[in-house]
């Protein structure tokens, strides 16, 4: 006589009540939770790829442009907002790390200054927008880029078109990067929130892990955007 | 006593690699930055660039536990992003490397 | 526990129709073959829609001159048209309705690893359709489904940023629909469901998965710039900022190139397991077939630029991407031999299912060479942007695609509906199907190859293309009365139709072992495989005792 309802269900999910219905084994939810993020962040890497195709293009094209373009904006800025992430990828494997062995006043802590970084990062971002906006370098109607200096070009001086193709991309893919942040900083709010009532154990903090393994990609796509962005041709 | 049933390798103490791997990264940040002031012509970019490949992998392998990973599957899937990348990288530049006009 | 069917079921069982009932149970369920009729009904309604609008372009095109609409309506028709039929029904056709199915029960789960993103997929689906929609009656796009830069960015006054945000967040629920079958593929496979023993669909979507996974953010990031240069100015293809409108093609063609493989490789999957059924033999070359699906989804990457030859790109690179178009043909051909071999001495039957399985080996056979001969700069030179290349794909997305996902519909929906649709019916709407197809679509070869350019609404400078354009009209309206004739029918059957048995085509897969429909958690009992994929010797070993044939 058929029935559709799995037998022993019910017992398992007195056992058990993280384990969701339509997976036999706790490690396989785990297991699958930790292949969908992967493979969710592949996507991700082609997102900002493009991105990365169009800067390769016209960097190569443009380059003395590019980078007197680059060089307005600020390195020093840049290099701290990396030292940032960096510091705030740490407090990230932290919380990990605490959630697997139970510690639950460093799991909040790191949750928390992961947090505080990460809002110094946009931060940052925001007084360097602000100052792209201050100095007309926002492309648009009111853009000018006139009579910079080509570096390393003595008495040549950088186009402003070409100029302004490099910080459309500057613009868009930070601003993209601090998107893929905010979202970083919704989803570790609300990682906080469930630590602080208690639902992590070491048996399950499956969130905290993925959580973890966007906030890190996050930070790699900024390694990569620090030196492409800030770094082209800087010396004298 | 329970034991988390993780499929990444138990360490005994993972702090120290971590916060080994966090001062490598800082101290390549620092190179990156200073080396971007000293006239290497051409090689500026791989330098750059080379760190932060550097980085990142350290990042990947380290804290978000690739080296440790028992599965092979997640390994390939980030090859397999990369792969793929590089594919639209580099089949792009076929066509711009090659434009005699340019 | 009653179900309120004017035919009575035999048998009372739970199943995933009448479980539950009501609109919320519905709206809120997490069951992938709930979600999986939702989609059945959200991508019929857009199949309407961009099917209305080809029927437009066909009226117009039945007079030489520009006599029904104006030109830019022209132009927004065949691009609607586009834009409906690729984003909005093809690309999720099969993967969404049949994939959603059936993935879970052929590898032996109980669902998809994650149902609830299942549903988000389905909701986002629904907005971008929403949001396409809204699109299209306040205006709509005017440049092609392509919206090449500047045009689109520049100089176009029609609702870029609208439709390319729609397509932006149906491209969300591609993406996720893919997460979820590679995660499912590889953590959900029941005990024993080694690689090597899943069925081929499963290969195909999986394939599929990879192509939606990695492509499709690569046209949504290429949307995000087309939006941000129409918003906000900011100029990334722009040639008077030194821009380069084919940096806008190359990575919409990134995209869009391995687009037309998630089109097409599903269609692969459903007809290799309705020809070793319907031949009664197990799939010949079972690895090359396999492999040849994971062969097409990775070279399917490698060859985008051939739609770019005559755009100004590098002829040296175009060499590149020719030879490599040339090598993307390889592994279709495979799965084309292998399905011929498999029939080779098979013990056929002709049940619609395999009627449209032949139709797909013909014509996408046709299709599939046809874009050789775009392959090469030398023809493609002169019959680009001409109706041979219209031809080309219609071929393969209608006369193949379109045409698995009917097969695949016939084959399944006993299985779906537990209800059996009229065999009789089904064979003459497969046969005005087949028949209206060509009626259309041959004659734009012809046309193509003559030097007829696509998009124009008035070709009134060659008259005598006419000819050949009332055939095609004529052939479309044939083969509208085709697909609307399955519509009809597979309704009637849900009330009464025979209800159907667990296997009614006693065919292989762990989908046919559990009932029609399938309970809510897929199988009474968890299944566990010992036999390999494709067994009909041992399905159908008592019925040879019986009738012992001479060879």
């Amino acid at each position: 006589m058929p029935d559709s309802t799995v037998i022993g269900l019910h017992h398992e999910e007195e056992h058990r009540p993280d384990l969701l219905h339509h997976f036999a084994e706790p490690q396989q939810q785990r297991d699958a939770a930790s292949l969908g993020m992967w493979v969710f962040l592949a996507t991700e890497i082609m997102f900002f790829g493009g991105l990365f195709c169009a800067y390769l293009v016209y960097r190569r094209w443009y380059f003395g442009d590019f980078a007197a373009a680059s060089k307005s904006i600020d390195a020093t800025l840049g290099a701290t907002n990396t030292a940032v992430l960096i510091c705030s990828s740490l407090t990230v494997v932290l919380a990990v790390w605490a959630a697997q062995t139970a510690r639950r006043t460093l799991l909040l802590g790191s949750l928390a200054i992961t947090m505080l970084l990460g809002l110094t990062f946009l931060g940052i971002k925001g007084i360097e927008y602000k100052d792209k906006f201050e100095e007309h370098h926002v492309p648009g109607a009111s853009f000018s880029f006139n009579n910079v200096p080509i570096p390393g070009h003595p008495g040549q001086y950088a186009d402003p078109r070409h100029a302004q193709l490099f910080f459309s991309l500057y613009f868009v893919m930070t601003g993209l990067h601090a998107l893929h942040m905010i979202i970083g900083l919704g989803i570790f709010l609300w990682l906080f929130t469930m630590a602080w009532k208690g639902r992590f154990t070491p048996d399950y903090h499956t969130p905290v892990e993925i959580g973890g393994l966007y906030w890190h990609f996050v930070d790699i796509v900024w390694i990569y955007l620090f030196p492409l962005l800030y770094l082209i041709d800087r010396h004298p | 006593m329970s034991e988390p049933a993780k499929s990444e390798h138990a360490q005994s103490s993972p702090l120290k690699m971590y916060f080994s791997i966090w001062i490598a990264l800082l101290v390549c940040t620092y190179i990156t930055y200073k080396a971007a002031f000293i006239e290497l012509g051409q090689f500026n970019a791989a330098v750059a660039l080379g760190i932060a490949t550097l980085k990142a992998t350290l990042v990947a392998l380290f804290f978000m536990h690739v080296w440790h990973a028992s599965e092979k599957l997640t390994k390939l899937v980030v090859i397999a992003a990369l792969f793929f990348l590089l594919l639209l990288l580099g089949l792009t530049m076929t066509d711009y490397a090659t434009r005699p006009w340019s | 526990m009653s179900m309120p069917t004017p035919m009575p079921q035999p048998v009372e069982r739970e199943n995933y129709l009448n479980t539950r009932y009501g609109v919320w149970s519905w709206l809120l369920t997490t069951d992938h073959k709930r979600i999986a009729l939702l989609y059945l009904l959200s991508i019929t309604f857009f199949f309407f829609i961009g099917g209305f609008f080809a029927l437009l372009i066909r009226l117009e095109l039945l007079t030489p001159a520009g006599d029904l609409v104006q030109a830019d309506t022209y132009n927004k028709l065949f691009t609607m048209h586009g834009m409906v039929m690729v984003f909005f029904f093809l690309i999720p056709s099969i993967p969404a309705v049949l994939g959603n199915f059936l993935v879970p029960l052929m590898v032996g789960a109980k669902d998809l690893a994650f149902p609830r993103i299942n549903l988000l997929s389905w909701y986002l689906y629904i907005i971008g359709g929403v949001m396409m929609l809204h699109c299209m009656l306040t205006g709509g796009v005017d440049t092609g489904w392509t919206f090449y830069a500047p045009f689109s960015t520049n100089f176009t006054n029609t609702k870029i940023v609208e439709a390319g945000l729609a397509i932006f967040v149906a491209g969300f629920s591609s993406i996720l629909t893919g997460l979820n079958f590679v995660v499912t593929i590889h953590r959900m496979r029941a005990p024993g469901m080694t690689w090597s023993r899943l069925p081929l669909f499963i290969w195909a979507h999986y394939a599929t998965s990879i192509i939606q996974l990695l492509g499709t953010p690569v046209i949504a990031v290429t949307i995000v710039l087309v939006a941000a240069e129409r918003a906000l100015h900011l100029g990334i293809f722009d040639p008077k900022l030194g821009g380069d409108p084919l940096l806008f093609q190359h990575l919409f063609w990134f995209y869009s190139h391995p687009a037309v493989y998630i089109m097409i490789l599903p269609a692969m999957g459903v007809v290799t397991e309705i020809i070793a059924c319907f031949s009664r033999k197990r799939i010949f070359g079972y690895s090359f077939v396999a492999f040849s699906s994971i062969a097409i989804a990775v070279f399917g990457f490698l060859v985008w630029a051939h739609h770019m030859f005559v755009a100004g790109m590098s002829v040296y690179a175009a060499l590149v991407f020719s030879l490599l178009s040339y090598a993307v043909a390889v592994p279709s051909a495979i799965k084309v031999f292998n399905w011929t071999a498999t029939l080779y001495k098979g013990s056929i039957h002709y049940d619609a299912p395999m009627l449209y399985a032949f139709g797909f080996l013909g014509l996408f056979t046709i299709g599939g060479l046809t874009g050789l001969f775009l392959a090469a700069l030398g023809i493609d030179v002169h019959v680009t942007d001409t109706y041979f290349v219209v031809a080309h794909f219609h071929y393969i997305m209608v006369g193949g695609a379109v045409m698995g996902y009917l097969g695949g519909m016939h084959f399944w929906w006993p299985k779906i509906s537990g209800r059996l649709y009229p065999e009789g019916w089904a064979r003459l709407a497969a046969l005005i199907v087949f028949i209206g197809f060509n009626l259309t679509f041959f004659p734009q070869f012809v046309l193509g190859y003559m030097g007829m350019p696509r998009r124009y609404y008035d070709y009134s400078h060659m008259p005598e293309f006419q000819v050949l354009n009332v055939l095609s009209t004529a052939g479309a309206t044939v083969l509208g009365v085709g697909y609307l004739l399955p519509m009809l029918y597979f309704l009637w059957s849900m009330r009464y139709g025979k209800p159907a048995p667990d296997n009614p085509w006693n065919a292989a897969g762990l989908e046919w072992k559990t009932a029609s429909p399938p309970p809510t958690f897929n199988f009474d009992e968890e299944p566990i495989v010992t036999w390999e994929a494709y067994n009909y010797e041992e399905l159908d070993a008592p019925r040879k005792e019986e009738v012992p044939v001479a060879r």
